[in-house]
């Protein structure tokens, strides 16, 4: 029989500003447990009277850090919990948590590849994990990461991806802005479609293990644009950050 | 472990739902209004004309219907509260279909049939003691909101078991295997809770 995974009280270790709207949150956890890069965590926000808020939260950080888990978050307007973590929550507060959870959006470096990754905005945080993990495991399998963000001050983590991608570990990254692009801009421009992924993915021959996470129709979008390029459905898993939008 | 634990500084932004609606949303949940979208892969289309949906396993005879064959049983409409394990809910939500009990009447059960797993044409799978699906508690819907099911939320039919987590409410369903033994399906070996009652709860393995 399994254990309960247990709800443990995390103190918000630092706080980190990755765009306009994301912050990372570096959790400190009594009970931390070594997590597989993709995996979330359940947050619980309690008021004095019991009213109770729950959200899932991906992990950001590589399973070999340990001790810590670093949760990254955008900011929704008018959002109930991810408001709460930018204009209330500090350095030094407390927070419910439980995890790691989830068995199945998960790469781990013995799973090979070729990996095509995709993300949408916030979608990237369990990607990042990832390309964390495959960095700390040194793994050397040829990886492209796709990542579509409104603008180029709205991409995630954007420093360490160009990093990782020039350590010459065989890790390419392809950018899209859908908004707005700064004047020299050389990536896309457009929302992710058959034809972006048939250049990205090319390369990684005809069937990459593809992991796609973000908005509802982007996923959507991403995965239907893949099947249309032949890569098999049971090559492509998805995971979807809500809201609807179908 | 502190449970009632309070945050510091958090309010919550509550609906101004009325008290009885309260009532309807499980602990940890919160209601939308839209109906968010989750699955472990791709959206399959599924051609209507190569489409069937089956019963089999613990069954004397196993019985199968193509879609037109499965346009004619008789159908009801269902309005049910829906709970997913990503913590929204969505209240009164309305659909057709036809009930399981219905789709029972058709085999006869072998005594030992226990549990059922139900499957879809890509190899999703899902499982649940039998009583769960019995005596009004499931329907395999291929209407939501007067529309026909959109392949995204399950079309062409989905199974709905509302008073479990939603990943139970299997999309693209194509048919049920009767069980005499218990066998985890996809999200139950992946860490997710092998019955997924949402009043208790159970989300995850061992809670
Ligand atoms: C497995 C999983 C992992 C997740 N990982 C992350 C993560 O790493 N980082 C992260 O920032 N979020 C992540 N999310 C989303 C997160 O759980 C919350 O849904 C999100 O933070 C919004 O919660 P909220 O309480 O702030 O907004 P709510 O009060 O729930 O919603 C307010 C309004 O915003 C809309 N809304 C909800 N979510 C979004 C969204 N993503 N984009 C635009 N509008 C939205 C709602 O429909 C509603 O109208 C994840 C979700 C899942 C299921």
């Amino acid at each position: 029989m399994n254990l309960p995974l247990q709800w443990q009280l995390a103190t918000i270790a630092a706080v980190r500003s990755e765009t306009p709207e994301v912050k990372t949150f570096s959790l400190h956890l009594p009970d931390w447990m070594r997590h597989r890069a993709g995996q979330h965590y359940d947050l619980r926000l309690r008021a004095a009277d019991g009213y109770e808020a729950q959200r899932s939260y991906s992990i950001a950080s590589a399973p070999e850090t340990e001790g810590q888990v670093q949760l990254t978050i955008e900011k929704i307007n008018d959002g109930e919990v991810s408001s709460f973590l930018h204009e209330v929550a500090v350095v030094g507060d407390r927070i419910e948590v439980r995890g790691p959870i989830g068995g199945y959006f998960v790469w781990e470096a013995a799973l090979g590849g070729p990996l095509l990754l995709i993300g949408g905005g916030s979608g990237v945080v369990p990607l990042m994990a990832m390309l964390r993990h495959r960095a700390a495991a040194g793994s050397r399998v040829p990886t492209r990461l796709l990542l579509s963000a409104r603008s180029y001050d709205d991409l995630i983590y954007r420093e360490e991806l160009d990093a990782l991608a020039a350590d010459g570990s065989g890790f390419e990254v392809f950018y899209t802005l859908t908004r707005s692009q700064p004047s020299d801009w050389h990536g896309y421009s457009r929302r992710i479609d058959a034809a972006m992924l048939a250049t990205v993915a090319g390369p990684l021959g005809r069937t990459p293990l593809c992991y796609i996470c973000g908005p509802t129709l982007l996923v959507e979008a991403a995965a239907n644009g893949l099947a249309e390029i032949g890569v098999p459905a049971n090559r492509i898993r998805t995971e979807r950050f809500g809201p609807s939008g179908s | 472990m502190a449970n009632e634990f309070v945050t510091r500084g958090f309010v919550g932004k509550r609906q101004a739902s009325s008290a009885t609606k309260t009532q309807r949303i499980p602990p940890g949940q919160h209601e939308v209004k839209d109906f968010p979208v989750l699955s472990a892969g791709p959206t399959p289309r599924v051609a209507l004309d190569r489409w069937s949906f089956t019963i089999e396993g613990f069954v004397r005879e196993k019985v199968s219907w193509n879609w037109d064959e499965f346009l004619k049983l008789p159908a009801q409409q269902f309005t049910v509260d829906i709970h997913c394990v990503t913590t929204w809910s969505k209240l009164d939500t309305r659909w057709t279909g036809v009930s399981v009990d219905t789709l029972l009447e058709h085999v006869e059960l072998d005594p030992r049939a226990a549990f059922v797993t139900a499957y879809t044409f890509e190899g999703y799978t899902t499982n649940m003691p039998l009583p769960d699906i019995l005596n009004g508690r499931a329907f395999v819907a291929y209407e939501y909101d007067g529309l026909p099911l959109a392949a995204a939320h399950g079309g062409p039919v989905r199974l709905v078991v509302p008073h479990l987590y939603f990943w139970k409410s299997a999309k693209w369903v194509t048919g049920l295997r009767l069980m005499d033994k218990d066998r985890s399906g996809f999200w139950e070996s992946a860490g997710y809770n092998n019955h997924g009652d949402p009043w208790k709860e159970e989300r995850y393995t061992g809670d």
